[in-house]
């Protein structure tokens, strides 16, 4: 099992977790959605897996490269 | 001024940020008027605080807390004695719920009565209004009830046919429909949707124009009869329905059936009485057919262009007419104007970009416009959009105000964060452009 950091790409708050822990998931699934700046900027899986830990909740301030998930392959 | 009668516009509280906080500043200290500026956390050291009369804190960041925030506006409002408000553009600008309660409170709201702004923001009753007073639409329904209903509206419309929001703009929830199986997969969706983002508004069905241009029409109206166009602006370069580069005139167009289009919509707000500036915003087919997009309330980010080809100033304009002036009597327009917005985003990526603005040097030229709420050593939050500056340039032909735009964009120095400089002059200096040959579909395609 190989544990891979999901990083936030931007500095943001946490709009929507679409995931929940145990999720399985291919790459490219969407697992939360930051917002930025009035847009929209989704969170990838970045390999096929399993959601291991959701590190961010709905409204939290996120920064440029914070991990906010941990996807299991 | 009759005695006894109470002067309005003497104080204006302006009920937003940015370049637009800025402009509205500015035209106020023109006219002598007072201004009362607000500023959120991350706004501090925003330029036109230093040029309004006063400033007020807003507590907080996010944009619900600060300009969005109609209680602490109002109070604001009390506080400050402000016997006016200009909601410039977003935020609360077209708000009917705001405008009204500053009414109560015995200020002048500095845009259209609230009851435009409930009619227009109900994108299906503006869509009505505008079949009742002629003015060209494409084919549309009225409120989706149910799937049966839609399926045979959208048949009588003709696929493919667009979903959207009563109460959307800017492209929010719009969705392209191919068939009937299409359709009611959109419909479910909607109705999720619906059940937080647009709660209070439903969905209806619009014809599908494909790569149609964005032609908009300035209109003024002064409430009693009366109203003017001051022409048109044509805002194809967009990305995902978010304006890029807009100019004026409209390239490549037939003038006579441009301007017919543009009297037409000075006469329907003449004839409904429309009491402030507002555009008429149009998509134009390849088969040269104008048809009702929506009718934007308030200034426009863009109105710059308009101003730069007529010589009317269309914020001070909104002031002057608070106070009861006449609509001006004649507009012409000379010449020609571009505005190109830059946004701090990464230009392959398009990710949103925030940081601090280490180097910000505006250029200055001749013929070259700059619009910013933003100066050197500020911060660029993730709190709000992310428009940092318009550039607007003008010539006595469109080559010479493109050629002047992409000077003034590879002058403008920003450092701190990323921008779409580089991607607003490979549109400015492609052929495709150059000659007129565009549509709203012009980026997204790549």
């Amino acid at each position: 099992m190989a544990r891979h950091d999901v990083e936030s790409e931007v500095t943001g708050s946490v709009w929507k977790v679409l995931l929940e822990v145990g999720a399985k998931v291919a790459t490219g699934d969407v697992i939360l959605i930051l917002e930025s700046m009035k847009m929209e900027i989704p969170v990838e899986a970045p390999v096929d897996g399993t959601v291991a830990e959701i590190l961010v909740a709905p409204e939290d301030q996120v920064e440029e490269d914070q991990v906010v998930a941990v996807v299991e392959s | 001024m009759a005695r006894g009668r109470r002067r309005v516009v003497e104080k204006v509280l302006v009920a937003n940020r940015g370049a637009i906080a800025r402009r509205i500043v500015r035209a106020c200290n023109e006219r002598g008027i007072k201004t009362v500026a607000l500023y959120s956390e991350p706004d501090i050291g925003a330029p036109h605080l230093a040029e309004a009369s006063e400033t007020y804190p807003l507590a907080g960041s996010n944009a619900q807390d600060t300009y969005l925030n109609q209680p602490k506006l109002l109070q604001i409002l009390r506080a400050t004695k402000a016997d006016s408000v200009h909601p410039g553009y977003g935020f609360l600008a077209e708000s009917a719920e705001f405008a009204t309660a500053v009414i109560e409170q015995g200020a002048k709201f500095i845009g259209p009565d609230p009851k435009w702004l409930a009619q227009m923001g109900d994108k299906v009753a503006a869509r009505r209004l505008m079949l009742t007073m002629g003015f060209p639409t494409f084919p549309g329904s009225e409120l989706i009830t149910d799937l049966s209903q839609a399926a045979s509206e959208a048949a009588r419309i003709g696929y493919p046919v667009l979903v959207k929001p009563t109460g959307g703009g800017g492209g929010m929830g719009m969705e392209r429909v191919a068939d009937v199986d299409g359709l009611e997969m959109a419909l479910t969706r909607a109705k999720a949707i619906a059940a937080n983002a647009f709660s209070s508004t439903g969905i209806y069905l619009e014809k599908l124009v494909s790569q149609p241009r964005h032609i908009e029409f300035q209109i003024i109206g002064d409430g009693r009869g009366d109203a003017v166009h001051a022409f048109e602006r044509e805002c194809s370069i967009q990305r995902r329905n978010q304006k890029l580069i807009e100019e004026s005139p409209a390239p490549g167009l037939a003038h006579d059936e441009v301007l017919a289009i543009a009297e037409k919509a000075a006469q329907v707000c003449a004839e409904i009485g429309y009491d402030s500036v507002g555009t008429m915003e149009t998509l134009l087919s390849p088969e040269g057919e104008y048809g009702f997009l929506e009718m934007n309330t308030r200034i426009q980010v863009e109105h710059g262009v308009t101003e730069e080809v007529t010589g009317i100033d269309l914020v001070g304009l909104q002031l002057e007419l608070s106070r009861g002036a006449k609509l001006p009597e004649r507009i012409d327009r000379s010449g020609f104007a571009i505005e190109a917005r830059i946004y701090a985003e990464d230009p392959e990526s398009f990710l949103p970009s925030t940081g601090r603005l280490s180097v910000f040097r505006p250029p200055v030229m001749q013929d070259v416009r700059i619009e910013t709420g933003y100066q050197e050593g500020q911060m660029i939050s993730p709190y709000y959009d992310a428009m940092l500056a318009k550039v607007i340039a003008k010539g006595h032909t469109r080559a010479l105000a493109i050629g002047r735009l992409l000077v003034a964009l590879k002058g403008f120095e920003i450092k701190g964060v990323a921008t779409n400089q580089s991607l607003l002059a490979q549109v400015l200096a492609s052929s495709q452009f150059l000659h007129g040959n565009i549509d709203t579909g012009f980026l997204d395609r790549g």
